[in-house]
């Protein structure tokens, strides 16, 4: 006698959009960040026409630190997580680079380097074990962490100094067969591409949105949460560690204090580029270009003699919009969805 | 039951969270080859038993016997490589994922759970479509479906069909059936009668946290599901006072009328009139849309259609505030939405007049102690740990809550289950105190989980089911088997609706 009257529509799923719509829709980043950049680019080039190889390079090796920083944190907050040690652990890398590979060969170096990778994964690796472990939050856990991994720097070189032999220095300072083409570019799109195309296509990939989205029902669905969310930071100190080196190429030296920026301006360009800081929304590449917009923002600013500490406001200012802008695109998608859904009833 | 072999036997499960006993000693034998209905009023604890058995969390005591072996699963990962899988009360796909990758997340195929769906009504569903696009009723078969595809020995269903039309939960018992005549078994949840007596065919059921008994499910063995799971109590339960009935209802204006209101895909049809003066009881298991309901007049939630008209004026709520400015305030279940727990009795009940910042200037102390008092009095609020409520026992802090109200104005109380927790004797207070407050001109809205407070504390009762009224009556008339039947659907067995 209650369902007498149930005229409930059959389900229909909504019609599919067309390819390109599909795909800036799925991946707003992926088409948004790169006009960004171009759209910066040019900003650039119209108020200084003589902008050139040498800028560009610059320009390279300036963002490379902050690119990597960024996908370290774009990892972690797509599983759900955060990481406010990305800072010092690029700080422990570089005085680790910098005092180890002073008197080293070129040879020696590099096995030095992977060395200081498999340190970097293992400051992730405390990270995550005590995140999943302890069940304190991670803001308080990594933030803590961050002070130790800080501690440990200004132990290991108090201050700045040491050095790495000259052809490991070029691999980031130098430039590839074209002026253009910066050492340091090369690096940042060698690390995503060894580190991050590995993890994405593969199953861990799939875990890392899954838990980040929603981790109940990534539990339920049959996936080991703790394991995934501590890969995620060990993936975090990786990128670190690979951004600690890239400093030390770049700078030539080692600088306990110099990595602590890239914390919180790391987390800006994630956000920037379109990682959700709830979780499960996002990829890497996003991050690394909006790295790159926000390393041109007070160069830009010096061109047009404007004082560049306005930079930290127009840096926030992007931010805001731009997230506000993504809050607001998704907000009417929900609207035109709730009202197009044949499930309504009358 | 062609065949008698046991494939899942758990006896003497336990479970406790802190204080609560959410298991005591819960047992289920369930046959290969059959349709095994779990059943249990609001909070008996069935959804927990599914939750042990899957492995969401370990159980404190007991044993469970998969197919002769005695299996302790950690993770719903393991309990799934052992044939045992669950659709759980809400979805469990993964919002940010497509469909597709939400099935390689639970290692199904893609083609299995394809021909699933179209049996289940569902073709041409786009696979790389994200989950957090689809209509709730679609990620409830997906849900099925995917559960089915991992070929389970034992398939538990927590109330599926709760947010489903009619149509698709007919298409669902299909494919159970045929499930079940492939040997498997289904261990099936659900608070309508009339779909346990036709799909299963035993039921075990559960009463604060312990089986009190397995029957078969055929026709006619309704009347003994309803006497286990009321249990003995019903008796003596009706002690309180009858002698409320006959009293002048204040106006012809309703206090608060609804007229045909929908909200989500739970609350589909409700239409009442609460008169000044009047406690409105509602009675309904978990999940029948009373939670909407409360939500859209308290303006937590906006309606999605039908109208809210108070004392005569149809309004529209798009903000806690409005209500409050409306006359209508909200008790809730969980206090700790209403708290502020570290601060005193005496702010947390002087809060709601503060709510508007345009009133500038300090604060009338001595008014406002005076009046605060008052309500802490009257409510005989144990005030030896004033200085921070979340010192208080739960009753104490939903006294405190009702002294909040009593201290402000309002004209219609909402309370949503505001004895869940709670001490019996506080448990009365709080009931005497609603009658008063109904005596002195207020208009009560009263949801409870516990009938035999229906007929304690209320004139008038409606029982929700699936979204709609299927009966009202004088809360006289109220006992708990009544209730329990209406709400459990079986409506016509009862003395005739309303």
């Amino acid at each position: 006698m209650t369902a007498a009257e149930d005229i409930e529509p059959k389900l229909r799923v909504k019609s599919r959009l067309g390819g390109f719509r599909r795909f800036v829709q799925r991946h707003p980043s992926l088409v948004g960040m790169p006009a960004l950049v171009i759209v910066f680019l040019a900003v650039t080039l119209a108020i200084h026409p003589e902008y050139g190889s040498f800028d560009a390079q610059s320009l390279a090796m300036g963002a490379m630190p902050l690119a990597l920083a960024a996908a370290a944190q774009a990892v972690v907050l797509i599983s759900g997580g955060i990481d406010l040690s990305v800072g010092s652990m690029i700080a422990v890398s570089n005085v680790l680079a910098a005092s180890t590979m002073e008197n080293a060969t070129f040879g020696q170096s590099l096995v030095l380097a992977a060395a200081i990778l498999v340190a970097g994964a293992l400051q992730g690796a405390v990270n995550g074990l005590i995140v999943v472990f302890s069940r304190v939050p991670d803001v308080v856990v990594t933030l803590t962490t961050g002070f130790i991994w800080g501690g440990v720097a200004l132990l290991i070189l108090e201050k700045p100094g040491g050095g790495a032999p000259e052809e490991f220095l070029s691999l980031g300072a130098g430039t590839l067969f074209s002026p253009w083409l910066s050492g340091a570019l090369v690096l940042v799109a060698a690390a995503v591409a060894i580190i991050w195309i590995p993890v994405r296509t593969s199953r861990l990939g799939l875990l890392l949105y899954a838990v980040g989205s929603d981790r109940a029902a990534a539990f339920r669905s049959g996936v080991n949460v703790e394991l995934t969310r501590f890969l995620a930071y060990v993936l975090g100190g990786l990128f670190s560690a690979v951004g600690g080196i890239g400093l030390t190429m770049t700078t030539g030296i080692g600088s306990p204090l110099a990595g602590i920026y890239y914390t919180l301006s790391g987390l800006a360009a994630a956000v920037l580029g379109g990682v959700s800081l709830a979780g499960g929304r996002g990829g890497i590449v996003g991050p690394v270009l909006a790295a790159y917009v926000l390393t041109l923002i007070p160069t830009d600013l010096i061109f047009l003699n404007i004082d560049p500490n306005f930079g930290q406001v127009i840096q926030g200012t992007l931010i805001v919009l731009v997230v506000m802008g993504g809050g607001l695109v998704t907000l009417l998608q929900g609207r035109r969805r709730e009202s197009a859904s044949g499930l309504n009833n009358s | 039951m062609t065949s008698m072999g046991i494939l899942l036997a758990a006896t003497g499960v336990a479970k406790r969270f802190e204080s609560v006993i959410a298991l005591k000693a819960a047992s289920l034998e369930v046959r290969a080859g059959e349709v095994h209905a779990l059943m249990g009023a609001n909070g008996a604890g069935k959804s927990t038993l599914v939750k042990v058995l899957t492995g969401v969390f370990p159980a404190d005591g007991g044993e469970i016997v998969i197919e002769g072996q005695v299996r302790r699963f950690r993770s719903p990962a393991e309990a799934r490589q052992a044939g045992i899988v669950s659709v759980y009360q809400d979805p469990a796909l993964v919002p940010d994922l497509t469909v597709a990758q939400n099935l390689r997340l639970a290692r199904v195929g893609v083609e299995a759970v394809r021909e699933l769906l179209v049996d289940l009504g569902i073709a041409g569903l786009d696979f790389s479509i994200f989950v957090r696009d689809l209509p709730y009723p679609v990620l409830r078969l997906i849900d099925l479906s995917r559960a089915l595809a991992s070929n389970p020995t034992v398939l538990l269903i927590d109330e599926i069909t709760a947010a489903l039309p009619a149509d698709l939960s007919e298409r669902i018992f299909l494919i159970l059936r045929r499930w079940r005549d492939r040997g498997r078994s289904v261990i099936f949840i659900s608070h309508r009668m009339a779909e346990v007596s036709t799909l299963c065919d035993r039921a075990t059921i559960l009463r604060d946290g312990t089986t009190v008994g397995v029957t078969e499910t055929a026709r006619g063995s309704e009347e003994r599901i309803v006497n286990l799971m009321l249990g003995y109590e019903v008796a003596h339960a009706i002690a309180g006072s009858k002698a409320i009935a006959e009293r002048r209802l204040g106006g012809d204006v309703p206090a608060l009328e609804v007229r045909r209101l929908r909200c989500g895909h739970l609350l589909k049809d409700v239409s009442f009139a609460l008169r000044a003066g009047e406690v409105l009881g509602i009675a309904a298991l978990d999940g029948q849309g009373q939670e909407e309901l409360f939500d859209c007049v308290a303006g937590v939630r906006d309606r999605d259609g039908g109208e809210i008209v108070v004392r005569g004026r149809t309004q529209r709520f798009r903000h806690p505030a409005d209500a409050l400015r409306a006359g209508l305030v909200l008790v809730p279940a969980n206090r700790q939405q209403a708290i502020l727990p570290q601060r005193s009795i005496r702010e947390n009940v002087a809060l709601p007049a503060y709510r508007d910042l345009r009133h500038w200037g300090p604060i009338n102390m001595r008014a406002e102690r005076q009046r605060v008092e008052r309500a802490i009095r009257r409510l005989q609020v144990d005030t030896r740990a004033e200085s921070a409520l979340q010192r208080l026992s739960g009753g104490n802090q939903q006294k405190v809550i009702i002294a909040r109200w009593l201290a402000s104005e309002f004209r219609t109380l909402l309370c949503y289950d505001p004895t869940r927790g709670i001490d019996i004797g506080t448990k009365r207070q709080i009931y005497t105190l609603v009658r008063e407050l109904a005596a002195g001109g207020a208009a009560v809205l009263l949801f409870t989980s516990e009938l035999t407070e229906i007929a304690l504390a209320c004139d008038r009762v409606i029982v929700l089911f699936a979204g709609r009224i299927v009966h009202e009556m004088p809360a006289a008339d109220a006992d708990e088997a009544t209730l329990l039947r209406a709400s459990h659907g079986l409506v016509a067995q009862s003395e005739g609706a309303a």
